[in-house]
């Protein structure tokens, strides 16, 4: 059983309210950070390798280390709670089940970058999840966490909460500054970045909740203790999304050592998968990173075990591997259709692109429909080709990583079932009353040509 | 109908208004139009649109502009309870595309439309971060999850209900 | 300080320019001139924080600097990337950049009308030149194109969705030029378009200032719309004491004979209207659209083309051709990859320096010009990089 930082206490009876939260230890770390010197928190941070948990996977502490900090300027942490990427719905949980540790996060953060006002955008959508933190919020005010002059430090901050109104592309950190500023979602272009001219053109640290939650921790135990659990780069513990087809759908904290493997068919997680079922496919870090199939997924290329960390997923590049990103973890079994599940995605993002740049607002369109088309067995061999080469052009060439992020599985889809596309052409009746199955997509001597 | 906030809702504008530096009230505009949504039958009309623009001193185009990006937002008027069903990859999965074939059969309504009696939307969205229990859906404030036709034909039951003895007109929104 | 005014020195398609600190590489680009500056769609020098959305001008950065020489992994936007000292950028001579600005030029026509012929813009419409000179033939495109209804935004100017394709640069006009704004950029994604979202009249002072910096012909001037071509009229340079302390009152008039077809603002080589001392020379709605007599106006003389347009098309007599980039560096491959718009679309295809002729231009003059023309010399680069093309789609 992995070691818990985040969700250990998730579980106790009434620890959403500020006494049970304050009673099993809450806000020490606040204590603690109040005595230390700012300086001294960031290189903590920076000790414990702490990675950004949003997707991106950027160490903390040097991103904490790049804010600007000129004279007379405030600086903002923002709080990116916007969690819209298809798979992912860890700070969901976090925040719905243990808001207290965000709201001490929040706090410690903001002291440790100088921050005096802070925000938590938030997706919409959690109406609920947002009166819940407000609540948090107001009890740590109460209880002079938050406010002027926290516990007699002469630090004064405030956290609020943004809610947004549903737009994916505000996970995008300069979306969501645009959004913050009460305009459309549309990301910026970079440079500058954020850490120099972000929110209201002042410096500005975007955050993942998971990322700030785990601040906690590292102030408590200290930054080494925190880097001592986990493996190689992938320290500390990491929040997994668990979802499609598996027994036990749900939130879980790995301190990623385990096994995919043991990911999926352990009791202590997953569960396997329903119906005594075969597993097909996996996408194991949200909707954008690259789908396996079931043996690349289980096995690296060099026939290791593939690890639940960010260096193992990874293994292989794009070619035969795939990334942690949020953690968003989906399942498919033999059942599912790959080019119907890669429609639904590609349908995802023609839906969330904002339409400022030209590839995007118009190769997403134009995939979703070639995919709609080989589902529906309308599809020619060449469509495919077609649809490689339109992820091709819009992959790299646009203005934020949403365009990557809509390329990335369609590539990864014919990369890995070109067979599954070619069946469908073959098959135009036939693949809309059957499925393709698992056909070798199991085999442990597959590699693909890449 | 006047357009203007209620007494409360103009207290919570301006509380809104309070979170950010002075001069830059344009922060608001999302949670004022979530506000505004709520009060004005769970539409934007461009009216209600240009009373926000003049409550945080916008040119009107500015509201249009983020009311019109953000999904949540309904430009067009809406039933009295919108059934919001996330259709995307891990819900489809677990059979999201039976739950919306089941409502369409059952209110003999299609996606983005509205019960002859004005009750029911059917709005199809993308992942609203519920994943790992699809099949979902959004209504109002909060999330139906685990849906089964069976569970479907309950919330349908529950808004009849609720509507007939409720004197509030905006669903589950306010 | 001597330091600080230092220029720097960037080297694009192995042609060095020096600059001042803070040149993006397009402007270095424009510089040089000719082949080496990267098509620009959406940025413009004028307009406070244009640029970066087209992406038509993105270049490879082989070098970032003499500190630091890595290249950078992906291409950059060119109009917005700030040169560094030392830079080595690659724009015609990168297989790369000339792949994705064929992908973008695709991407931007999949959903454009390509209604030319009825198109008031023809002949003048940067998307034309575009993919003429970046284009591959025919479309890949097999589905309806996205349509929008029709707006209308006032008397003077037309709006015509459908061939926009969302550089932004007239919600800017708005935003700085006409300073208020009743126009911008409604709903998202591919979804996304101008509007005034209520079907309200554009009647700002400077509001017609949007036609000139519309790269298409999404915004056209209503008091011309149809009456000419726009390549049977004659652009002359024209001002007049305009009451408007904003207006600079120079103009081109696009006159027939005697009379006056059109009023648009002078345009530099870069088809972005001229400036003058440093400052851009917007006009007034009533220069544009109410001075339609020779007579309000002092007429200078015939314009010179710009470089862009159909009109202009191949007339660099003005600009230094830097020859050496063209087939030298690039191993015989040909940058101008062959097609022209009018392979999908049956627009005149006037190859003609209007200004040279004597009196009012006659079709009889395009039919010269047609038949001299509408043989598209075959490209000897042009098979060996399909080859290539291909062996990149298949290894991927
Ligand atoms: C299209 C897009 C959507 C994103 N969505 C989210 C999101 O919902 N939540 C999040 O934390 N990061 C998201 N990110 C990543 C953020 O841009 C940013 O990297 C992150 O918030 C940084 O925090 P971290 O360093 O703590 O991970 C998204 C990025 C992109 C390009
Ligand atoms: S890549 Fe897509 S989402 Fe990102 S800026 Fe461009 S159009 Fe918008
Ligand atoms: S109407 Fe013209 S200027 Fe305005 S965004 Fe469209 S193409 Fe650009
Ligand atoms: S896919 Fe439906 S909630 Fe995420
Ligand atoms: S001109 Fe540079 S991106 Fe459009």
């Amino acid at each position: 059983m992995s070691k818990k930082l985040l969700l250990e206490k998730a579980h106790i009876e009434g620890i959403k309210s500020y006494p049970v939260y304050r009673r099993e230890g809450g806000y020490v770390s606040v204590e603690k950070a109040l005595k230390m010197k700012p300086e001294e928190i960031v290189e903590e941070v920076k000790v414990s390798g702490l990675r950004g948990r949003g997707g991106a996977g950027f160490p903390t502490g040097m991103k904490w280390s790049f804010l600007a900090k000129p004279e007379g300027v405030p600086r903002y942490l923002v709080c990116n709670a916007d969690e819209s990427e298809p798979g992912t719905f860890k700070d969901r949980y976090l925040m719905e089940f243990i808001p207290h540790l965000l709201i001490e996060g929040m706090i410690a953060s903001s002291y440790a970058l100088g921050c005096n006002s802070s925000y938590i955008y938030i997706r919409g959508e959690y109406h609920w999840i947002a009166d819940i933190l407000e609540e948090a919020i107001q009890e740590a005010k109460d209880n002079g966490w938050l406010g002027d002059n926290i516990q007699g430090s002469g630090f004064s901050c405030n956290v609020y909460v943004q809610r947004g109104a549903g737009a994916y592309i505000c996970g995008e950190e300069t979306a969501l500054l645009e959004s913050l500023e009460g305009k459309r979602g549309n990301p910026r272009i970079k440079p500058p970045f954020p850490a120099v001219k972000g929110l209201w053109d002042c410096p500005t640290v975007v955050n993942n909740v998971e990322t700030i939650a785990a601040v906690v921790p590292i102030i408590n135990q200290g930054g080494a203790a925190y880097a001592s659990i986990g493996v190689g780069k992938s320290t500390g513990t990491k929040l997994i999304s668990a979802c499609g087809n598996i027994n036990k759908p749900g939130v879980y904290e790995i301190d990623m050592t385990i096994s995919v493997e043991e990911f999926i068919f352990s009791d202590t997680y997953c569960g396997g998968i329903p119906n005594g079922k075969r597993l097909k496919a996996c996408i194991p870090g949200g909707s954008s990173v690259p789908i396996l199939p079931a043996n690349l997924l289980l096995t690296t290329a060099k026939g290791e075990k593939r690890m639940m960390n960010y260096e193992s997923l990874a293994d292989g590049g794009f070619a035969t591997g795939t990334m942690m990103g949020s953690g968003g973890f989906i399942v498919l079994d033999e059942d599912q259709c790959i080019v119907k599940h890669t429609y639904t995605l590609a349908r995802f993002y023609r839906h969330e692109s904002c339409g400022q740049c030209s590839p995007c607002r118009e190769g997403t369109g134009w995939m979703e429909k070639i995919l709609w088309n080989i589902e529906q067995g309308k599809g020619k061999m060449s469509d495919i080709d077609l649809l490689w080469d339109i992820q091709r052009k819009i992959e790299g060439n646009t203005i934020c990583p949403l365009g990557d992020a809509a390329a990335w599985p369609v590539a990864a889809a014919i990369r890995h079932f070109r067979d599954e596309f070619e069946w469908h052409v073959n098959n135009p009746d036939l693949c809309t009353l059957q499925n393709y199955g698992l056909a070798h997509y199991a085999d442990p001597v597959y590699v693909p040509a890449t | 109908m006047t357009i203007e906030f209620t007494k409360e809702r103009m207290y919570k504008v301006q509380e809104i208004i309070n979170k950010y530096p002075a001069g830059k009230q344009k922060s608001a505009l999302l949670p004022v139009l979530h506000l505004a949504q709520e009060q004005f039958n769970g539409w934007l009309d461009v009216p209600v649109m240009d009373y926000v623009a003049g409550l945080l001193k916008l040119d009107p185009i500015e509201v249009y502009e983020v009311a019109s990006f953000y999904s949540m937002y309904n430009l067009k008027p809406v039933g009295k309870y919108v059934f919001e069903v996330c259709q995307t990859g891990p819900c489809m999965l677990n059979g999201s595309d039976d739950i919306i074939h089941y409502i369409k059969n059952k209110l003999k309504i299609s996606e983005g439309e509205t019960t002859a009696d004005g009750m029911f939307t059917l709005k199809t969205v993308e992942c609203l971060g519920a994943c790992g229990y699809a099949p979902m859906m959004q209504l109002g404030k909060h999330y139906r999850e685990h849906l089964t036709p069976a569970k479907v034909d309950e919330i349908v039951e529950e808004c009849r209900k609720q509507a007939a003895t409720a004197a509030n007109g905006n669903g589950y929104l306010s | 300080m001597a330091e600080l005014n230092k220029k720097i020195s960037v080297t694009i398609d192995n042609i060095t320019v020096e600059v001042e600190p803070g040149t993006t590489i397009l402007q270095a680009a424009r510089l040089v001139g000719g082949d080496v500056t990267p098509p620009a769609m959406c940025y413009y020098s004028k307009l406070e924080g244009s640029g970066g959305k087209c992406r038509t001008c993105l270049v490879e950065v082989a070098a970032g600097s003499t500190a630091d020489p890595r290249p950078m992994p992906k291409l950059v936007a060119s109009c917005r990337t700030t040169v560094m000292d030392g830079m080595v950028v690659k724009n015609i001579t990168s297989e790369r950049v000339m792949d994705a600005r064929n992908g973008v030029v695709e991407f931007l026509l999949i959903n454009h009308p390509l209604d030319c012929p009825i198109c008031d813009q023809a002949g003048e419409c940067h998307l034309q030149d575009l993919s003429y000179e970046h284009g591959t033939a025919g479309t890949r495109y097999q589905f309806a194109r996205r349509t929008f209804t029709r707006e209308d935004i006032g008397p003077y100017i037309q709006l015509h969705m459908t061939r926009c394709i969302l550089c932004y640069r007239c919600v800017m006009v708005g935003e700085q030029v006409a300073e208020q704004r009743v126009h911008g950029v409604v709903d998202r994604g591919d979804h996304a378009a101008i509007s005034t979202f209520i079907s309200k009249a554009i009647d700002n002072d400077f509001s017609g200032n949007m036609i000139d910096v519309c790269p298409v012909g999404a915004l056209t001037d209503r008091t011309f719309r149809f009456k000419n071509r726009v390549w049977f009229t004659k652009p002359m340079d024209a001002h007049r004491n305009c009451e408007n302390p904003k207006c600079c009152g120079k103009v081109t008039l696009w006159m027939r004979g005697e009379e006056v077809y059109r009023v648009t603002a002078r345009k530099d080589p870069w088809g972005e209207v001229q400036s003058y001392d440093g400052k851009p020379g917007w006009i007034c709605n009533t220069c544009r659209f109410e001075k339609k007599k020779a007579s309000d106006w002092t007429v200078e003389g015939l314009t010179t083309i710009s470089r862009h347009s159909v009109i202009g098309a191949n007339k660099y007599e003005e600009m230094v051709m830097p020859q050496e980039t063209i087939q030298k560096v690039m191993g015989g491959l040909e940058p101008r990859k062959l097609m022209n718009i009018h392979s999908i679309s049956d627009v005149n295809d006037p190859d003609i320096t209007l200004s040279e002729l004597p009196g009012p231009a006659h079709s009889v003059d395009f039919d010269r010009a047609n038949s001299i023309n509408n043989q598209i010399p075959e490209n000897p680069g042009d098979a060996e990089r399909h080859n290539k093309q291909m062996i990149n789609k298949t290894q991927g």
